[in-house]
This record gives C-alpha cells, sequence and structure tokens, in this order.
C-alpha cells in the first residue's frame, strides 16, 4: 500500500496528478506536505553547515591560542553558526517544517487556508539563504547573532547589511506563516472536533503563531533601523546624533526572547504526541498542557529585559523582569510534570522517539533550572556573558529543541516516507547524541562559573583542560549525525512499508495511507476517541487486553 | 462517542460559517479577510515598535525636536485633513458595491486614489521645504524614517485601488455578495489611516509641548 489511491476529484477545483514525482519537491507546490518537505530538508542541510560551523570554533578553542582561525573568521563563524541554528534550522523545522506537515492533517482538513501564502513563505527561506551566503563571500556579519550595536555598526558594514536582509526575508517568511496557522486552525479545523479535542501539537502551534505574529515585526524594525544606521547616515543608534544603542537592545529582545519560545513551544507540541503514543496512556493534564502553552506566551512577552540587566538597567526594570521571568518557569514546570505523570505506569516502547523524547525531558529540565538562575538578577550579573549563558542555552536549543526535532522526524518517518527507518540505528544515535551534547555542554557551566568569557576565539590558559573535554564532546556530536543520516537516507528506500498507523496512534494524521494522499483524506477520517485515549477508549489494540473483571480483580489488588 | 466527520467538506466549507461560503471563490474557503487582519495586527507591531523608540529618544532629549529640526505644521494638518476624509469616502465605496452599484464604488475608489496621491504629493512637497535630512539628528532619522514608511504603505494602498479598478472594469467581477478584494482594500486604507493619526500627534502635536 505505497501509493495514494487515486483521489476522487472534486468538483471543479484543483486537478491534481495523483502522487508527487521526485522533481515536484524542487519546485513551486501549494500542498502542505510537500512544502513541509521541503522546510524539512532545507532546514536540515543549513543544520549541517552550522554544524560544520560549530566544529571548526571547537577546534580553535582546543588550546587556548588563536592558531587555527583568524579572528575575524572566527567571529564570522560564531556570528552565523547562531543564525543558521536559530533562523535557518530550528524555526523553520519546527514550525515551517513539522507545523505544516501535521496541522492540516491533524485538523482534518485538505491543506492550510493560504496555500499560495505558504509556498511563497518557504521560497523566501532560500532566497533569505543566499543573501546570508552572499553576506560570506564579504567576510560575513561578525557582531553576533544579536548584532548589537555599537559593534555591528563599525564591523563589516557590507556583511552585515546583507546579513539584516537575511533576517528580514526569513522573518516575513515567518510572519506569513504563523498567519497562516492561525487561521488554518481557527476556520478549518473540522467542525465535529471540539476545541477540547485539539491534538496539543496543534495547540502548541496556535501559541507559537501568536508569539510569532507579535514579536517578529518588531525585530524587524529594529533591524531597518540599524541598516539605516549602517547605510543611510541615521542615528538611531548612535548616540552622538542623540540616538541610544539601548533602544536597539529592547527592540532585539523583545522579538529574540519571545523567539526562544518559538523554538520550544512547537517541540513541547512534538513531546505530548510522542510520549503519550509510546507511553501507551492519556496524556496528564491536557488543560493544563494545552492553557500553559498561551500562558507562556503571554507572559513570555514581557520578561525580555532579563537579557538587558547589565545594560544600565534600573533597579526597578531588574526586580519586575526577574520576577516575569521566574513566573514564566512555572507554566513551563506544568508541562515537565505533565509529562512525567504521563510516563509513569505506562506501557513504555522504548523507541528512538521516545528515547530522545525522554532525553530531552532530562536536558531540559537542566537547561530550565540555568534559566531560573540567570533570571535572578543578582546572579546573572555575575554571569552575564559568559560561558555559564552558553551552557544555558545550549542545554535548552540542543537538548530541548533539536531532541525534540530528532524525536519527532522519527516518530513521523513512518508517515511521512511509508516506511520504517532502522531501530538499531536510531538508537545509537541517541545513545550517541546524549553523550556528546552533556560532554561538550555540561563543563560549560563550570567554564562560565570560573569567569571564561563567551564570544571568544582566545581565552586564558588555566580555561584550557576544561575546553577540551568540550571539544571531544563536539567531535562526538560530529559523528552522531553519521547513524542518523545512513538511518534516513537507507530507510527512505529500502525501509519495512510502514502501513498507515505503525504506532497504534489516535490523532487524525495515521488514519490516512502513508504517505499520505494529495489532498490527504482518500476516505472520511473518523474521531473514534479523544486524541489521547489510549487503553481508555473502546477500541483496542493489544490482543490480549484484559477484561472488565481482570481489571477490576488488579484495581483491587492495588488497593490493598 | 463515535463520530463521523466528513473532510472532503469541511476542508473547504467550514460548516458554520456560511458568511464565507457566499464569498469563496474555488475549493478553498475564503479566510482572506481574517488573513488580513491578522497581517495587520502584525503589521502595526512594527510602527510600534519604531514609535515607542521615539517616544523612548523624546524622554531623553533635553529639547525635543532639536534646534534646527523644527516641523511645520499647517501643510501636516490639511494632508491628515485628507487622509482621514479619505477614509469616509472609501468608505462609501464599499456602502456602494454592498448594494451592487459597481460604477458608483469605482467613482469613489477613483476618488480616494486620488486623495492618496495628493497626500503623498503633500508629503513629498514637505520634503524638499524642510532643510534638513535624514542624517541631521536622531529626530530627523525617526521623522524621515517614520512618514517614509507610512508613505510606502499609502503608496501599497494606492495600489491595490488601482487593482480593484482595474478588475472592476469587468463587468461582474464584484458583485453584491461578492467583493472580497473590495473590502480587504477598504480595510487596509483604514490601517493606514489610524496609523497616520497616530503618527500625525507623535511627530507633529507632541513637538509643541
Ligand atoms: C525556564 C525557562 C527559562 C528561563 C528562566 C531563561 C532565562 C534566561 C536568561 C535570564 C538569559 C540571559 C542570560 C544572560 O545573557 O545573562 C537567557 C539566555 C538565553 N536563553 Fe534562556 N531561559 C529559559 C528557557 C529558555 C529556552 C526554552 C530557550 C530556547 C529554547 C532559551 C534560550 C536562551 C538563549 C538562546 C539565550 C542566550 C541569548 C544570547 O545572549 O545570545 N532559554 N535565558
Ligand atoms: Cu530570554
Amino acid at each position: 500500500m505505497q501509493s495514494p489511491s487515486p483521489q476522487p476529484q472534486e468538483q471543479g477545483g484543483h486537478h491534481h496528478p495523483e502522487q508527487w514525482s521526485w522533481y515536484h519537491y524542487f519546485l513551486y507546490n501549494t500542498d502542505h506536505k510537500v512544502i513541509g518537505i521541503q522546510y524539512l530538508v532545507t532546514a536540515f542541510v543549513f543544520y549541517l553547515i552550522a554544524g560544520v560551523m560549530a566544529l571548526l570554533m571547537r577546534t580553535e578553542l582546543y588550546t587556548a591560542d588563536p592558531d587555527f582561525l583568524a579572528p575575524e573568521v572566527y567571529n564570522m563563524l560564531l556570528t552565523n553558526h547562531g543564525t543558521l541554528m536559530i533562523f535557518f534550522w530550528i524555526v523553520p523545522a519546527a514550525i515551517g517544517g513539522f507545523g505544516n506537515y501535521l496541522v492540516p492533517l491533524m485538523i482534518g482538513a485538505k491543506d492550510m487556508a493560504f496555500p499560495n501564502l505558504n509556498a511563497i513563505a518557504f521560497w523566501l527561506n532560500p532566497i533569505a539563504a543566499i543573501f546570508l551566503f552572499a553576506s560570506l563571500f564579504f567576510g560575513g556579519a561578525q557582531a553576533g547573532w544579536t548584532s548589537y550595536p555599537p559593534l555591528s555598526l563599525i564591523t563589516n558594514n557590507a556583511g552585515q547589511s546583507l546579513w539584516i536582509l537575511a533576517i528580514a526575508l526569513i522573518g516575513t517568511s515567518s510572519i506569513l506563516g504563523a498567519l497562516n496557522f492561525l487561521v488554518t486552525i481557527y476556520k478549518l479545523k473540522t467542525p465535529n472536533m471540539q476545541w477540547d479535542e485539539l491534538p496539543l501539537f496543534c495547540w502548541a502551534m496556535v501559541a507559537t503563531s501568536l508569539l510569532a505574529l507579535f514579536s517578529t515585526p518588531v525585530l524587524a524594525i529594529g533591524l531597518i533601523m540599524l541598516l539605516f544606521d549602517i547605510n543611510f547616515g541615521t542615528g538611531f543608534f548612535r548616540p552622538e546624533m542623540g540616538g541610544d544603542v539601548v533602544v536597539y537592545q529592547h527592540l532585539f529582545w523583545f522579538y529574540s526572547h519571545p523567539a526562544v519560545y518559538l523554538m520550544i513551544l512547537p517541540i513541547f507540541g512534538i513531546m505530548s504526541e510522542v510520549i503519550s503514543t509510546h507511553a501507551r496512556k492519556p496524556i496528564f493534564g491536557y488543560k493544563a498542557i494545552a492553557y500553559s502553552s498561551l500562558a507562556i506566551c503571554v507572559v513570555g512577552l514581557f520578561v525580555w529585559v532579563h537579557h538587558m540587566f547589565t545594560s544600565g538597567t534600573p533597579a526597578w526594570m531588574r526586580m519586575f523582569f526577574t520576577i516575569s521571568t521566574l513566573i514564566v518557569a512555572v507554566p513551563t514546570g506544568v508541562k515537565i510534570f505533565s509529562w512525567v505523570a504521563t510516563l509513569w505506569g505506562g506501557k513504555i516502547r522504548l523507541t528512538s522517539p521516545l528515547l530522545f523524547a525522554v532525553g530531552l525531558l532530562a536536558m531540559f529540565v537542566f537547561g530550565g533550572l540555568s534559566g531560573v538562575t540567570l533570571g535572578a538578577a543578582p546572579f546573572d550579573i555575575h554571569v552575564h556573558d559568559t560561558y555559564y549563558v552558553v551552557a544555558h542555552f545550549h542545554y535548552v536549543l540542543f537538548g530541548g529543541s533539536v531532541f525534540g526535532l530528532y524525536a519527532a522526524i522519527y516518530h513521523w518517518f513512518p508517515k511521512i516516507t511509508g516506511r520504517m527507518y532502522n531501530e538499531t540505528l536510531g538508537r545509537v544515535h541517541f545513545v550517541l547524541t546524549f553523550i556528546g551534547t552533556n560532554l561538550t555542554f555540561l563543563p560549560m557551566h563550570n567554564l562560565g562559573l570560573q569567569g571564561m568569557p563567551r564570544r571568544i576565539a582566545m581565552y586564558d590558559p588555566q580555561f584550557e583542560f576544561i575546553n577540551k573535554i568540550c571539544t571531544y564532546g563536539s567531535m562526538i556530536l560530529g559523528i552522531s549525525i553519521l547513524p542518523f543520516f545512513f538511518n534516513m537516507i537507507w530507510s527512505w528506500s529500502q525501509g519495512t512499508p510502514a502501513g498507515r498507523n505503525p504506532w497504534r496512534s489516535l490523532t487524525l494524521e495515521w488514519q490516512t495511507t502513508s504517505p499520505p494522499a494529495i489532498e490527504n483524506f482518500d476516505e472520511e477520517p473518523i474521531v473514534w476517541a479523544g486524541p489521547y485515549d489510549y487503553g481508555v477508549d473502546t477500541q483496542t489494540f493489544e490482543a490480549d487486553d484484559p477484561t472488565v473483571e481482570e481489571i477490576l480483580a488488579e484495581v483491587g489488588q492495588e488497593m490493598k | 462517542m463515535t463520530t463521523t466527520l466528513d473532510a472532503s467538506q469541511n476542508g473547504a466549507y467550514p460548516a458554520k460559517t456560511t458568511a464565507a461560503v457566499s464569498e469563496s471563490h474555488g475549493e478553498h474557503g475564503d479566510h482572506r479577510v481574517l488573513g488580513l487582519m491578522t497581517f495587520l495586527a502584525s503589521e502595526s507591531l512594527m510602527f510600534f515598535g519604531i514609535f515607542t523608540a521615539y517616544l523612548i529618544y523624546r524622554s531623553t532629549a533635553e529639547v525635543w525636536p532639536p534646534e534646527g529640526t523644527e516641523v511645520e505644521l499647517f501643510l501636516p494638518a490639511i494632508n491628515t485633513i485628507i487622509l482621514v476624509s479619505s477614509s469616509f469616502v472609501i468608505h462609501m465605496g464599499d456602502l456602494a458595491i454592498k448594494k451592487g452599484e459597481v460604477q458608483k464604488m469605482r467613482l469613489w475608489y477613483a476618488a480616494t486614489i486620488v486623495m492618496g496621491l495628493v497626500f503623498l504629493g503633500g508629503q513629498i512637497y514637505e520634503y524638499t521645504e524642510l532643510g534638513y535630512g535624514l542624517s541631521t539628528n536622531v529626530f530627523s532619522s525617526c521623522f524621515y524614517v517614520m512618514t517614509g514608511f507610512h508613505g510606502l504603505h499609502v503608496f501599497v494602498g494606492v495600489l491595490m485601488m488601482m487593482g480593484v479598478l482595474w478588475r472592476s472594469r469587468r463587468p461582474g467581477h464584484y458583485s453584491a455578495t461578492k467583493h472580497t478584494g473590495v473590502e480587504m482594500t477598504e480595510i487596509y486604507w483604514h490601517f493606514v489611516d489610524i496609523i497616520w493619526i497616530i503618527l500625525f500627534v507623535l511627530l507633529y502635536i507632541l513637538t509643541l509641548f
């Protein structure tokens, strides 16, 4: 059952070929599933490039002297590594990739509300990438992914300007994507699906889209002002003309703090799907998880100054933003507890998606805790701009977002390709990644506490030992990609056919063929249960399901 | 509970939104008005960003606007009146198309285009009259970038109205029940108008105090 069965043609609507050929994936295409795959694959390519940049930097940091890369090159790699990872990998893969692929399927729709806008939003990505890679030929932007003035005003203007254009384009893409998701979920949700039957991934996409919609334009205007300062002589961030560099920081972080939630909220959604499915248990606290996404979205708009505690921020602001930052950790904690409670006592299958999800739990809790310490202004003043911050955000971004993306790739691989991946290779990949991540980033906490500043190619020799450990860890991470890569390539063409629903999952995307037909459902999808009603519904998946008497007897046993 | 969902229907016509059905083009439901509103909500945050920056600059400056970069009030006030009234004019066009009177709608839209162009002309004239440029100080930077960015929006609005005129030359393209494009143009124009009012307060009125 590989190919989707022929489509019943619609009343004079579109005429699609029955199945997409390989070259359709390289062309302008409005099918949300094609667009989703386009996003995922291009984003993954950027991930590899950014990863190579990171390995080059770690090689430089192996010794205290800057003997491997020129300082400008180091700064260029540093800036573009962060930029690619954040703007070209995690955001497009999580939101553009899985969001596009899954949302219409999960809500039982044929496509997104604005298919053409969707395609345009995708194609802005490669165009933005062209600008970014063009900037490298001019020496690249070198002021860090945050591009604070005055540094960004005085270093490599050409590279910096192209960088700004790239980010403006990709920001436009994410605004267009966000509005598409909101309208799609609001308008195209199959009418019989109640709001409290909406899969949690879709709730997460609602929260993500709201954030993207309201924060990205503020970054855009900040960058436009920077562009004007660099090229047209305006004085927004030039104190000698009455401007103010801190205004840039406000505009930047008003976007970029919510941006960290852009990168984690979809992953939270993925977690809820993966954990519940592979633990064979109803999700614990559906409403708590759904509403905590919205709470994060609202509170997350009012914490940005925690990145600016050392920017001459007045005491009352430090106090306010310390409090709001600590508050935002609460809804995050709610989710963590819900997932742990879901796992508790579940029939856990140690598949690759579940392994990555559990690994994510461990690492994200750690990163969240270091985040809380950073949120407290008195502590942050000491470790701001040290490796402690680098350790924090890699625990949440690598241990959180990237682990979540891997979990999602394994979980939906059978749906997207129609074939199973190789479980052994998947587990090897997990073990290597888990060890590599911790070895690379755990010691960085120590480096930071001992006072090693971030964003430098040359450092004090006393830090050399710990830096060597980090570099070894990063090499393991580099190697860990290989089993993943071979697994994907090989399984895509050679894996055993997966069938519609290899995981026995309850969300709607598993009711159609794998890969799904071009307009998703060739039969009517049936909401046979809530999305997470594992083991409580009338439907039996396990052949040896106990009878009611047996269950009662078992419960009675437990009571004693 | 077992519910049967008919996905072949809901993708195209959400059951509860009958209004959208009557205006829909082709297979995918017509959600463009909602899409536009969402987009404008986002777009307004862009203005919000620079407005806030402007207020911060103002609050830290000793004199505002700094000496030598004063603004003139008479012409912008006339421009404001023109732009604000154009919102009523375009609304007349909307009322007309709702009654199916395409020709009247075209007249009202043409009038709005003229008003928009007069506004832009006035803006450019003002630029040439002011004795300072983009890079004089932070006030002048704000002044030109804010009005210029808004002017760009006005220009896009004019293009959209011209698009409506062009499409409506063919009878039956828009009708009393099918006129999403007309409606969207109007909504966008109101947005541009509202932004201008805030901008006028910030750049002109607030400099009086
Ligand atoms: C429990 C929730 C969290 C809290 C309380 C928190 C708090 C903080 C604070 C206070 C800083 C600023 C440190 C400094 O520069 O001195 C910071 C930096 C950062 N955080 Fe978090 N964080 C949390 C979760 C996350 C998540 C989920 C992500 C991303 C997925 C993230 C990504 C980052 C990044 C990228 C930076 C560094 C930005 C830079 O300066 O380059 N954080 N965090
Ligand atoms: Cu933050």
